[in-house]
């Protein structure tokens, strides 16, 4: 039987993860990986870039590098995805084949959604977005600094909370703590979109003295008087600001029809086939799935998807479900963290923050450029870690671990 | 009565968790007319409340929230 041709659009980590778990069944599947760069950029780390705690160059890996070498890897810029020809259609005139596609296209924040976003404010979203946020926090002198989301979607749900409680961190290192004002805003009724954990993030802004705006939908920004305006018809001054921009799905999926009104591909929840499309699967942000967008819903999502890939290849239904898992770590300041694990049905019960937890993220985060190549999903690492190194655990305050997951902060 | 109340616009937002109902709301409600009714299909329970509150900060009118064939039908008018 001839080999499937499988190609995989977009080499961040759902593509990567499931590109590797594909390219282990190299005697039925040629695996190719078709990326505009070739460049993996860990966006998890970008959140640590402003404060100075990450150098951006670190968080950029070579895709090639990434990938088992039985995975090609074609840099290309897709114009169009043609499902009646199976087939991409490239920027440069050229076309790629396929007999299965796997869209892995990611999503895209968008500043200019919101009329004087882009000119008044500040994401950490991209790599020049977290630089130039460094440079103003550099300069920054004190004020009140308005911080949070500014519409929905947006990737990461939890890193614009983790931001405010490590810029809590920031200006109390800098001395700045007293001379500033941190307002949090967010659209919705509470702090935080899961209930479960909107508690423990309220409990903590409060202990830190940041105040929480709820039901702020940012309408405008004028970046000359320096104010951000609501749709309910608040305002704020600001002498620095922080908001995450709404985002869509890729320009691609826009371009070939194949998203609903915001970009993102009909994905079925369980099965991650595309709706309508036998032959092409969705994965991570790229889909309309209800979970996060984030690497930390891909990554479990790439086991299901390859195995129900496999199995269409071999002439079987694709029965593997993908329960909603979800698995991340959330930075909550002081050197702690918890951690979400959570599913479709069963929501998140956060423990209370500890070092230990954020010495495992900070683990994770280093481990990272290891585990994608060899296919090592983060539930599976935690295990690992938990079984093998719980004995550190009551040792996580010591000035060991502290040298281990702090050093970048001092 | 008012379950008669014809919208505007109507959004399905059956199946989105939350916030998902509410942000749809507040998106509709941005792109429609001064005056005009959204009304939104939502099977998450705390629409309706969260609906209200938002309605009270923003000032805008919150008509009411009616059982459907296995939804709810939340309804918004849109006041300035």
């Amino acid at each position: 039987m001839a080999k499937a041709k499988v190609v995989v659009l977009g080499g961040g980590v759902g593509g990567t993860f499931v590109a590797n778990k594909l390219a282990k069944h190299s005697d039925k599947v040629d695996v190719t990986v078709v990326d505009a760069t070739g460049v993996h950029h860990y966006q998890p780390g970008l959140l640590y870039v402003p404060f100075g705690w990450e150098q951006p160059e670190k968080l950029r890996h070579d895709e090639r590098k990434l990938l088992k070498p039985s995975a090609q890897l074609i840099k290309a810029v897709v114009e169009r995805i043609e499902p009646d020809k199976r087939q991409l259609q490239l920027l440069n005139d050229g076309t790629i084949n396929y007999d299965y596609l796997v869209i892995a296209t990611g999503s895209c924040p968008i500043p200019d959604e919101i009329p004087g976003l882009s000119e008044g404010g500040h994401h950490f979203y991209t790599e020049p977005a977290a630089v130039s946020l460094r440079e103003a926090l550099s300069k920054f002198e004190g004020g009140r600094i308005v911080v949070g989301i500014a519409g929905f979607p947006y990737k990461c749900p939890p890193a614009p909370i983790e931001f405010t409680l490590l810029l809590d961190d920031w200006l109390r290192q800098k001395n700045l703590r007293d001379k500033t004002e941190i307002v949090f805003v967010t659209p919705l009724p509470q702090a935080f979109s899961i209930p479960t954990v909107t508690p423990l993030v309220e409990e903590l802004f409060a202990r830190k003295g940041i105040k929480i705006e709820t039901f702020f939908n940012t309408e405008s920004v004028d970046p000359q008087n320096r104010k951000v305006l609501s749709l309910e018809g608040m305002e704020l001054d600001y002498e620095l600001l922080i908001l995450i921009p709404p985002h869509k799905g890729s320009p691609v999926i826009i371009a070939s029809g194949l998203g609903d009104k915001g970009g993102w591909v009909p994905t079925d929840k369980f099965t991650l086939q595309v709706k309508g499309q036998e032959r092409i699967f969705a994965i991570g942000d790229a889909t309309d799935l209800p979970v996060s967008k984030s690497g930390a819903a891909a990554h479990f999502e790439a086991p299901i998807l390859a195995q129900n890939l496999l199995h269409l290849i071999e002439g079987k239904e694709p029965i593997a479900k993908y329960d909603g898992s979800v698995m991340c770590f959330v930075e909550a300041g002081e050197g702690k963290a918890t951690v979400l694990r959570f599913n479709y049905e069963r929501p998140p019960q956060p423990p209370k923050p500890s070092s230990w937890w954020r010495w495992l993220k900070a683990l994770m985060n280093r481990f990272y450029p290891v585990a994608v190549p060899k296919g090592i999903a983060p539930d599976v690492f935690l295990a690992m870690l938990q079984g093998k190194f719980a004995e550190f655990q009551p040792f996580c305050g010591s000035d060991l671990m502290k040298g281990l997951t702090q050093n970048k902060n001092s | 009565m008012e379950a008669q109340v014809k919208a505007d616009k109507v959004v399905d937002a059956r199946g989105a968790q939350c916030p998902g109902p509410l942000v749809e709301l507040i998106r509709a409600i941005k792109e429609v007319p001064v005056g005009s009714i959204v009304e939104v299909w939502t099977q998450e329970p705390r629409t309706k409340e969260d609906a209200k509150a938002w309605c009270q900060r923003s000032g805008h009118e919150f008509i009411g929230a009616f059982p459907a064939d296995g939804y709810e039908r939340v309804l918004v008018r849109k006041m300035k």
